[in-house]
C-alpha cells in the first residue's frame, strides 16, 4: 500500500479521546438525553441511555433499535435526544452502526464532509441483540476499520411489546410467553445466553467487550467512554432491572442491579484488546475476597420468579455455582478442559 | 458463468468523439457498476446471490483495480445488506445496493423503511424466480412485490439502457422534491450476463448531468440533531404517509425533466415511462416489460410484413405507473394483449401484475381495447417470435369478437 493510503487510512481511523472520569464529582453537568420520553418509572434502560449520551458527549450519532428505548423514549412530536438520534430495525443495530460509520467515513475520506471523529452509537435491547440482530452484530464486530460501539441494553424480555421471553430471559421466568400454569410450572426452559462473551470469544478482532450494569454508574459511563475511544467496533452489554417486566417496586431497581451483581448472576467485566479484566465485586469474588449472596435474595425480590419452588431456587443457585466454580474463566467462559 | 467473464471489461474502441464516450463490450450488470463509479457511489454492500451479483463482482474488481473508491461492504445477509446503506445515505452519502429474488425477499424489512424514510437508495435487482423450487431464470416477482411501498421501479431491455436509467435513477431518487428509492430491473441471464456494445459516458457528461447528493436539513449529523422516525400512530401516521404519496406523484415530473435534460446532453434516452414501437396506426397492441423486447419486437416486424396492423408498447417505469402515456398510446387499438412474465395467482381474472395495472389504468377511456391476459417466459423460459405471434393472435380474435376471453389468463407454452 502506498504511504498515502496508509496515511489516509489512520486518519480516518481516529476517534475523539475520552479519558475516565475518576468519581461522580467529575463527571459534567449537561445532559444530551433529556425529558421528552415517557419510560416507566425506576426504568433502567433509560439511566443507562442519559449515562451512554454524557459518556459519549455533543459530537455522538445514536442508533436505536427498535424495543424500550424508541417506543417510550421517541414518540412523535417529542424526542428527548439533544443529539442525532435514528431509529433503526429490530435485527438491525450492527447494521446501523456499521451504515452510519461507513457513510460518515466515505464523506470525510472524499472530502464531502468535513473532517472529524464523530461517536456512532446503537443500542438495542436483549430482543435486537441478543435473538434477531445477533448475526448483525457480530458483522460489525468484524468490520475493524469502522469505529462504533454497540450497547446491549438487557432488561431480559420483549418488556415493549408485553413482556415476552427472550433468549436472554433467566431460567423459569414468568412471562407471558411463559406464563405458569396448572399443569406446568417452569414454561421457559433455556438458559441465559452469555452474549458479552460469546462476542467477545467470536471476535478476537474487537478491542473491547465489556457487561455494566447502572448500578454502578460511574463504571458504566467510563466503560462507554473507553469503547468508544478505543477505536474499531466495540460491544457493551448492560443488565438492566425493569419493574414491569420483573414486577417489583420502582425504587428497588438500583439495589436489584447490586444484588444480580453481587449473587454472580450478572459478572462484571471488561474484555480490553484481549485481556480479560474482572471489575468490582466480581473481582472480589473470583479473588474470594466477597462470598457470593445467594441467588434466593436475588429471586424473591421479584413476581417474575414467584412461582418458584424450592427445588426452582436450588437448580438456579447451582447454574450459578458452576459460572463460578466450573468454568475456564470464572463468569466468563462457560467450558472447562476436559 | 464465471466471475472472471462477467467482470471482463473489453474495450472495444475508444472513439474519443464530440461526445467523450467510450464503446464498450459489457453486461447489464457491468453497465451498472460503470454508473457506480462514474456517478461517484460512496457506500455499496454486497451479498451474494445470483444472477445481479455480476454487478458486484464488477464494482469489486474496479476498486481492487483503482478505477473507483468507496466503503464496499460485504454484508452477512441481505437484510443487513439493505440497512447498512439505508443508514449511509441517512448521514449523507450516495449509496448502491442490489439483489434477486428470494434476497429480494430476505431485505424485505429494509426495503419498506427506506421507501417510508424518504432516503434515495438506489438497487438493482437481478429478476429472478421466486424460492421454491430454487430456479434462477427471470421472474419479474421479485422487483414488483415492493410496488406499494414507495419504490420507484423501472425495467430495461438493454446494457445501455441499464446505464443510462440508473444515472437518470440517481438524478431523480435524490431530488429533493423526490427523495424515494429507486430499483431499476434487469432481467435474469437476459441482460445481467448478456454482452452488448455500450456507450460508456465521460466523468464530464455525467458530473454536468447528475447534481451531488444533498440531504440538507435531513441529514444526521451532529452539527444537525435532529431525531429521525420517532414513534408515530393514529395522530401523525396518516399525514406521514400522505407526504410518501404525494412524493411518489411529484416524481412523474421530475423523471420527465430528467430523461428531457438526459436527451439534451447524451442524445439519447428517448420517451420516459413507456417505449412505443410501431405504434402509430397499430389496432392491436403487445404490452411487456424488459427483455421481452427483443423477441416482441422481433414478431411485430414480421407480422407487419404480412400487413398486420401491430405494434408494441414496452412499460419502461412501473412506480410511477405511466397511466397517461398507456392511455395514450393504447387508447386508440382494438384489443391489447399483454405479456405478464410474473404471476398473482388468484387475482383478477388470474392475471398478472402488469394486466391488472394496466387494465385499471385504461378502465376510465370512453372506448378502451379489449384485454388479454397472458403470462409467459417464467423461470427464464424463451419467449420465442412464434409466442409472440400466437400470442398477437389472441388479440387479434378478441378484437373481432373471437372465442377468446378477456375474463381469463392464458399461459403461453406451458405444458398442461
Amino acid at each position: 500500500m502506498a504511504e498515502a493510503d496508509v496515511q489516509n487510512l489512520e486518519d480516518f481511523l481516529a476517534t475523539q479521546v475520552l479519558d475516565p472520569w475518576k468519581g461522580p464529582k467529575k463527571v459534567p453537568a449537561e445532559e444530551y438525553f433529556t425529558s421528552g420520553h415517557r419510560t416507566c418509572q425506576g426504568c433502567e434502560s433509560a439511566q443507562l441511555m442519559k449515562l451512554m449520551a454524557k459518556a459519549g458527549g455533543p459530537r455522538s450519532i445514536v442508533l436505536g433499535a427498535t424495543g424500550c428505548m424508541y417506543v417510550a423514549n421517541t414518540t412523535y412530536y417529542s424526542t428527548p435526544w439533544q443529539i442525532p438520534w435514528m431509529h433503526t430495525q429490530l435485527g438491525s443495530t450492527g447494521s446501523a452502526a456499521t451504515g452510519t460509520a461507513a457513510g460518515l467515513r466515505a464523506l470525510m475520506r472524499k472530502g464531502k464532509m468535513k473532517k472529524e471523529p464523530i461517536n456512532v452509537i446503537a443500542v438495542c435491547g436483549d430482543g435486537g441483540g441478543v435473538d434477531m440482530g445477533l448475526s448483525a452484530i457480530s458483522a460489525a464486530l468484524q468490520h475493524t476499520q469502522y469505529n462504533l460501539l454497540i450497547l446491549l441494553y438487557d432488561n431480559e424480555s420483549y418488556a415493549n411489546t408485553d413482556i415476552q421471553v427472550s433468549g436472554s430471559s433467566p431460567y423459569g421466568a414468568n412471562t407471558t410467553f411463559s406464563t405458569p400454569g396448572k399443569a406446568r410450572r417452569i414454561m421457559h426452559r433455556r438458559w441465559k445466553k452469555n452474549t458479552a462473551a460469546m462476542l467477545a470469544a467470536g471476535h478476537p478482532e474487537c478491542k473491547y467487550v465489556a457487561t455494566v450494569c447502572t448500578a454502578y454508574p460511574v463504571e458504566a459511563m467510563n466503560s462507554v467512554r473507553k469503547a468508544l475511544s478505543i477505536g474499531g467496533p466495540t460491544f457493551i452489554h448492560s443488565l438492566d432491572p425493569c419493574p414491569k417486566g420483573w414486577d417489583y417496586d420502582p425504587k428497588y431497581s438500583h439495589e436489584l442491579g447490586e444484588i444480580a451483581v453481587e449473587t454472580g448472576i450478572w459478572p462484571l467485566y471488561e474484555v480490553e484488546d484481549g485481556k480479560l479484566k474482572m471489575y468490582g465485586r466480581s473481582k472480589r469474588i473470583v479473588s474470594g475476597q466477597f462470598k457470593r449472596r445467594p441467588v434466593r435474595e436475588y429471586l424473591e425480590r421479584q413476581g417474575r420468579f414467584a412461582h418458584f419452588t424450592d427445588e426452582d431456587i436450588e437448580f438456579f443457585q447451582a447454574k450459578t455455582d458452576e459460572m463460578w466454580e466450573k468454568w475456564l474463566l470464572p463468569g466468563v467462559i462457560p467450558f472447562a478442559e476436559a | 458463468m464465471s466471475p472472471a467473464k462477467a467482470t471482463a471489461v473489453k474495450r472495444v474502441e475508444a472513439t474519443g468523439g464530440p461526445s467523450g464516450e467510450t464503446e464498450e463490450l459489457i453486461s447489464g450488470s457491468e453497465a451498472i457498476a460503470h454508473v457506480c463509479r462514474l456517478a461517484d457511489v460512496d457506500v455499496i454492500t454486497a451479498y451474494p446471490i445470483r444472477p445481479y451479483d455480476t454487478v458486484m463482482q464488477c464494482v469489486s474488481q474496479m476498486i481492487s483495480n483503482g478505477d473507483f473508491d468507496c466503503e464496499f461492504i460485504v454484508a452477512e445477509s441481505e437484510h443487513s445488506q439493505f440497512e447498512i446503506v439505508k443508514h449511509a445515505s441517512a448521514v449523507g452519502a450516495r449509496v448502491f445496493c442490489g439483489s434477486s429474488g428470494v434476497g429480494w425477499f430476505y431485505a424485505f424489512e429494509a426495503l419498506a423503511v427506506t421507501a417510508g424514510l424518504r432516503l434515495p437508495m438506489v438497487a438493482m435487482v437481478g429478476n429472478r424466480a421466486l424460492d421454491d423450487p430454487g430456479a434462477f431464470g427471470v421472474e419479474h416477482n421479485d422487483a414488483l412485490a415492493v410496488r406499494d411501498l414507495g419504490w420507484m421501479l423501472a425495467w430495461v431491455s438493454t446494457a445501455q439502457e441499464a446505464l443510462d436509467t440508473a444515472l437518470i435513477a440517481y438524478r431523480v431518487a435524490e431530488d429533493p422534491r423526490v427523495f424515494l428509492p429507486c430499483a431499476i430491473s434487469c432481467d435474469g441471464a437476459f441482460l445481467t450476463h448478456s454482452q452488448a456494445i455500450v456507450n460508456v459516458p465521460s466523468q464530464e457528461m455525467v458530473d454536468g448531468f447528475l447534481p451531488p447528493y444533498d440531504r440538507a436539513e435531513k441529514q444526521l449529523h451532529p452539527d444537525n440533531p435532529i431525531t429521525i422516525a420517532p414513534q408515530a400512530n393514529e395522530d401523525w401516521l396518516m399525514e406521514m404517509r400522505r407526504q410518501n404519496d404525494m412524493a411518489a406523484r411529484r416524481a412523474r415530473d421530475v423523471i420527465i425533466e430528467a430523461y428531457e435534460d438526459f436527451g439534451a446532453k447524451f442524445g439519447r434516452g428517448g420517451e420516459p415511462f413507456i417505449e412505443r414501437y410501431m405504434m402509430e396506426d397499430a389496432e392491436v397492441a403487445l404490452v411487456g416489460m424488459g427483455t421481452l423486447a427483443m423477441p416482441v419486437k422481433v414478431a411485430v416486424r414480421k407480422m407487419r410484413e404480412q400487413g398486420k396492423k401491430v405494434g408494441f408498447t414496452r412499460v419502461r417505469w412501473f412506480r410511477p405507473f405511466p397511466t397517461q402515456e398507456l392511455q395514450d398510446a393504447l387508447g386508440g387499438t382494438k384489443a391489447v394483449a399483454v405479456i405478464d412474465r410474473d404471476y398473482s395467482f388468484g387475482s383478477t381474472f388470474y392475471s398478472g401484475t402488469l394486466t391488472n395495472e394496466l387494465r385499471s389504468a385504461l378502465y376510465p377511456l370512453e372506448s378502451r381495447p379489449k384485454i388479454v391476459s397472458t403470462i409467459a417466459g417464467l423461470g427464464g423460459r424463451e419467449v420465442t417470435a412464434d409466442n409472440v405471434i400466437e400470442i398477437a393472435g389472441m388479440a387479434f380474435d378478441v378484437a373481432e369478437g373471437g372465442d377468446v376471453s378477456e375474463e381469463d389468463t392464458y399461459w403461453i407454452g406451458v405444458r398442461e
